[in-house]
């Protein structure tokens, strides 16, 4: 299983944590587009902790955390 | 030591807050966090503030923006800041540079400082300024905010974190601010500052996120 975790406004009409099987996804690409999250919409992305490139290989254990993009000031 | 510092001991020591007074310290915006850290810096007792801002108050800046005021409206963000810090503590000395940050100007406007303060208000002035201190060889206190939503950090020159954050062209989704989401950003931003001026132990690359809606704080590694 491949574990995801939304965080802030990645959540809204989503959910917060989430299991998908291994085999439905090959990269965090895949797991944005599951989502139907667009690459411009996050701005960090972990696996495992480490952040990392949306093309990043998955496999069955790992942990996705994706981060809204935050720019205002 | 002067009595308006004495409750900054002894979380900082009598040498830190002489330290402090010596500081050159530039903040890139004057609106929702550049307001606040102006406050903060002001009051804890650094040196010298560039309060850098080409725009005015307008009406929507009042729910958020410490300087912001119904009778400041049209008037100089930077100027403003400048006459606050007066107000406040009158033996910091202060330069309001009324003027956007560019490709031009920016290396100019940061050199000289001890630490840059990003309280700007969008990517590409990011990404212009994080080039500067790289160039200038100074450290980047980063802070952005969303919504409920903050984040912050410290890059120190080379490490390209503005780079690794912003990699990809990012889309705010969310443009609103809350009037208590700059504050603690810019608190999370001063405490950074604080310790970078002081010579305390600080992580680079290090991204703290806070989100206020759900209570959630996170530390996380990026470089």
């Amino acid at each position: 299983m491949i574990e995801v975790r939304l965080f802030a406004g990645l959540r809204e009409g989503r959910g917060k944590v989430f299991e998908l099987e291994a085999n439905s996804v090959s990269n965090v690409l895949d797991v944005m587009k599951h989502f139907s999250i667009r690459r411009e919409e996050v701005n960090i992305l972990l696996v495992n902790g480490f952040h990392q490139k949306p093309e990043y290989e998955l496999k069955d254990g790992d942990v996705v955390s994706l981060f809204p993009a935050v720019g205002g000031g | 030591m002067q009595a308006r510092y004495e409750r900054n001991v002894p979380a900082l020591s009598e040498a830190e807050c002489a330290l402090l007074g010596s500081k050159r310290v530039a903040v890139i915006g004057c609106g929702g966090l550049g307001g606040h850290i102006i406050e903060l810096l002001a009051r804890v007792g650094v040196g010298y503030i560039k309060a850098v801002d080409g725009d005015s108050f307008d009406e929507s800046n009042l729910n958020r923006q410490l300087l912001s005021e119904t009778a400041l409206i049209g008037k100089s963000k930077a100027q403003a800041a400048k006459e606050r810090v007066q107000r406040i503590n009158p033996d910091v000395e202060v330069t309001a540079v009324e003027a956007f940050l560019t490709e031009e100007n920016a290396l100019d406007i940061v050199s000289g400082c001890d630490v840059v303060m990003d309280a700007l208000d969008n990517v590409s002035a990011r990404r212009v300024l994080s080039r500067a201190c790289e160039m200038a060889g100074i450290p980047y206190v980063y802070g952005a905010i969303s919504g409920w939503v903050a984040q912050c950090a410290v890059s120190m020159p080379g490490d390209g974190l503005i780079e690794k954050l912003f990699g990809a062209e990012p889309e705010i989704t969310d443009k609103s601010v809350l009037s208590f989401t700059p504050a603690l950003c810019a608190a999370a931003q001063c405490a950074l500052c604080v310790k970078l001026l002081c010579g305390r132990d600080v992580q680079s690359g290090q991204i703290y996120y806070f989100d206020l809606l759900n209570m959630e704080f996170e530390n996380i590694s990026i470089i």
